[in-house]
């Protein structure tokens, strides 16, 4: 007993591993960071662009919306990353890792809120458009000023929980060797031997988070309303 | 033709039908400065579609809707600017719940009318002042009561200076103990000379405020006339049948 817990600590809290990969860790955190505050970013501002397009486009492109949202999430956000990094410089597009994970997580991002968003503009009453527009706001302006600002409401929760769960793929950059925490972290783990990296990047996934999983439930809880 | 006898709103040979179905089977009325016409008939007789067809949130098939001289169905007129001639009161009262009694008033003027905040707002204020809300500029929808709500939607109707205000049924979705403040509001606007065309089964208000009575059944204008006559002596069979049936109720 007393042997095994101190096998476990010598593999995964070595404090001499630890101080050694730490900084490197470190630089991981930030590429991660990094990439998840640009996914986030370009994701939801797509995602919104497209949600006001369906809902003021004609029909075709209401359909090309719906063809490339219906895509991007049905495919495995690991295969778009592959697809981007491996085969575009094929087609003289040739991207770094951190380009090709954050395009391929701000797509995916960007066509789960489009769909959630628009099931949020669906359910903002018929009502709330004639309110507005008897008063002689465009469409556009109904949009913008009545509906979507109930629609983003309604859809918190959702959207919050979507948004977590993808941006967590940064670790998905791993495998086109992008530099983030987890990439890191299994170099670390190999060149030293050891796996106390591994510890290291699971806290330092914590660090970055948990403190966005906490800030979700205080959105949730600010912006809900009562009709 | 004399400004002053031009009517607010004329509506002549209108034809609405959805799927095949009319609904509206040529309407013609006009209604005059100040007047108030009150508008009854059975359910499913079209009430409501000839209302939203005068700003077309629904669009006629046939016919003119003319609004303080302009036919609206012309394909060169600025829907939203002729919108906000003719004042809109819903029977839910569609308040934006994520906007203050104020915003909720001071939104078209803001946006479609180009005001600055500071002047939107006052003349939001003001607006809510004549339908005694002063006080409650800063209440969301949701802490009014149904009556103050659908006064808050007077207000917001009536902020962008309307020719014409348009009632369906604006006290149907009230406790009955509610219902008086929101008819003391339009009487009041009916004092202060305003156009109005109300849908509504309270038969005291049409008997003490309306100018004329208005009955439709089946999509056509049935009988015309003073609440008095209407109410009181009745020509034709179906406005007697259904009138008696309103009275009944209450
Ligand atoms: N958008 C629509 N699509 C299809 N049918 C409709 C639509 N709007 C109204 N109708 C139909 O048109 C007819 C007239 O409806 P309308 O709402 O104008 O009647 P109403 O006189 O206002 O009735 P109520 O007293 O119940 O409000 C009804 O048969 C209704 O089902
Ligand atoms: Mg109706």
């Amino acid at each position: 007993m007393q042997d095994g817990w101190a096998r476990f600590a010598f593999a995964y809290l070595n404090p001499e591993v630890a101080a050694e990969w730490g900084p490197k860790i470190l630089d991981g955190a930030f590429v991660t960071i990094q990439l998840g505050l640009a996914t986030i970013a370009a994701g939801l501002a797509l995602g919104m662009a497209l949600a006001m397009l369906r809902a003021s486009a004609p029909r075709w492109v209401q359909m090309a919306i719906v063809v490339f949202v219906d895509i991007f999430r049905a495919w495995p956000p690991l295969v778009v990353i592959i697809v981007l990094y491996y085969a575009f410089p094929y087609v003289d597009l040739p991207m770094g890792a951190f380009t090709a994970t954050w395009l391929a997580l701000s797509f995916v991002l960007a066509s789960f809120a489009e769909e959630i968003w628009w099931a949020g503009l669906q359910a903002v009453p018929k009502g709330q458009w004639e309110a507005a527009r008897s008063t002689g706001l465009s469409h556009f302006q109904a949009l913008v000023w009545v509906a979507i600002p109930q629609a983003v409401r309604m859809t918190i929760p959702p959207l919050l929980n979507r948004t977590i769960a993808i941006v967590k793929g940064t670790a998905l950059g791993s495998v086109v060797a992008l530099p983030e925490i987890l990439g890191q972290a299994t170099s670390a783990m190999s060149l030293a031997g050891n796996p106390t990296p591994l510890t290291l990047a699971a806290l330092g996934y914590l660090a970055i988070f948990l403190p966005v999983v906490i800030l979700g439930r205080w959105i949730e809880r600010r912006f809900a309303w009562k009709r | 033709m004399d400004v002053q006898s031009r009517p607010v709103l004329e509506l002549a040979g209108l034809h609405k039908s959805f799927g095949g179905v009319d609904v509206l089977k040529g309407v013609d009325l006009a209604v005059a400065p100040g007047e108030l016409v009150f508008l009854i008939g059975p359910s499913g007789s079209g009430k409501s579609t000839l209302l939203r067809c005068c700003n077309r949130l629904e669009e006629p098939d046939d016919g003119a809707v003319i609004v303080d001289g302009e036919n609206i169905l012309s394909p060169g007129c600025d829907l939203n600017r002729v919108r906000q001639k003719i004042g809109m009161v819903f029977q839910a009262f569609n308040l934006y719940p994520h906007m203050t009694a104020l915003g909720n008033v001071a939104l078209a003027l803001r946006k479609v009318q180009g005001m600055a905040k500071d002047a939107a707002e006052a003349k939001a204020r003001a607006a809510l002042a004549r339908v005694g809300l002063a006080d409650k500029a800063g209440s969301y929808p949701a802490q009014l009561s149904g009556g103050q709500q659908q006064r808050v939607a007077i207000a917001r109707a009536l902020a962008l200076e309307p020719k014409i205000v348009l009632f369906d049924e604006p006290t149907s979705a009230l406790d009955p103990e509610l219902v008086g403040s929101v008819l003391a509001v339009m009487r009041e606007l009916k004092i202060g000379g305003m156009t109005m065309v109300v849908v509504s089964h309270e038969l005291a208000f049409a008997r003490d405020a309306a100018d004329r009575v208005v009955f439709m059944d089946g999509g056509r204008i049935v009988e015309q006339g003073t609440p008095a006559s209407v109410f009181g002596a009745p020509r034709e069979a179906r406005t007697r049948d259904f009138v008696a049936r309103l009275a009944e109720r209450g």
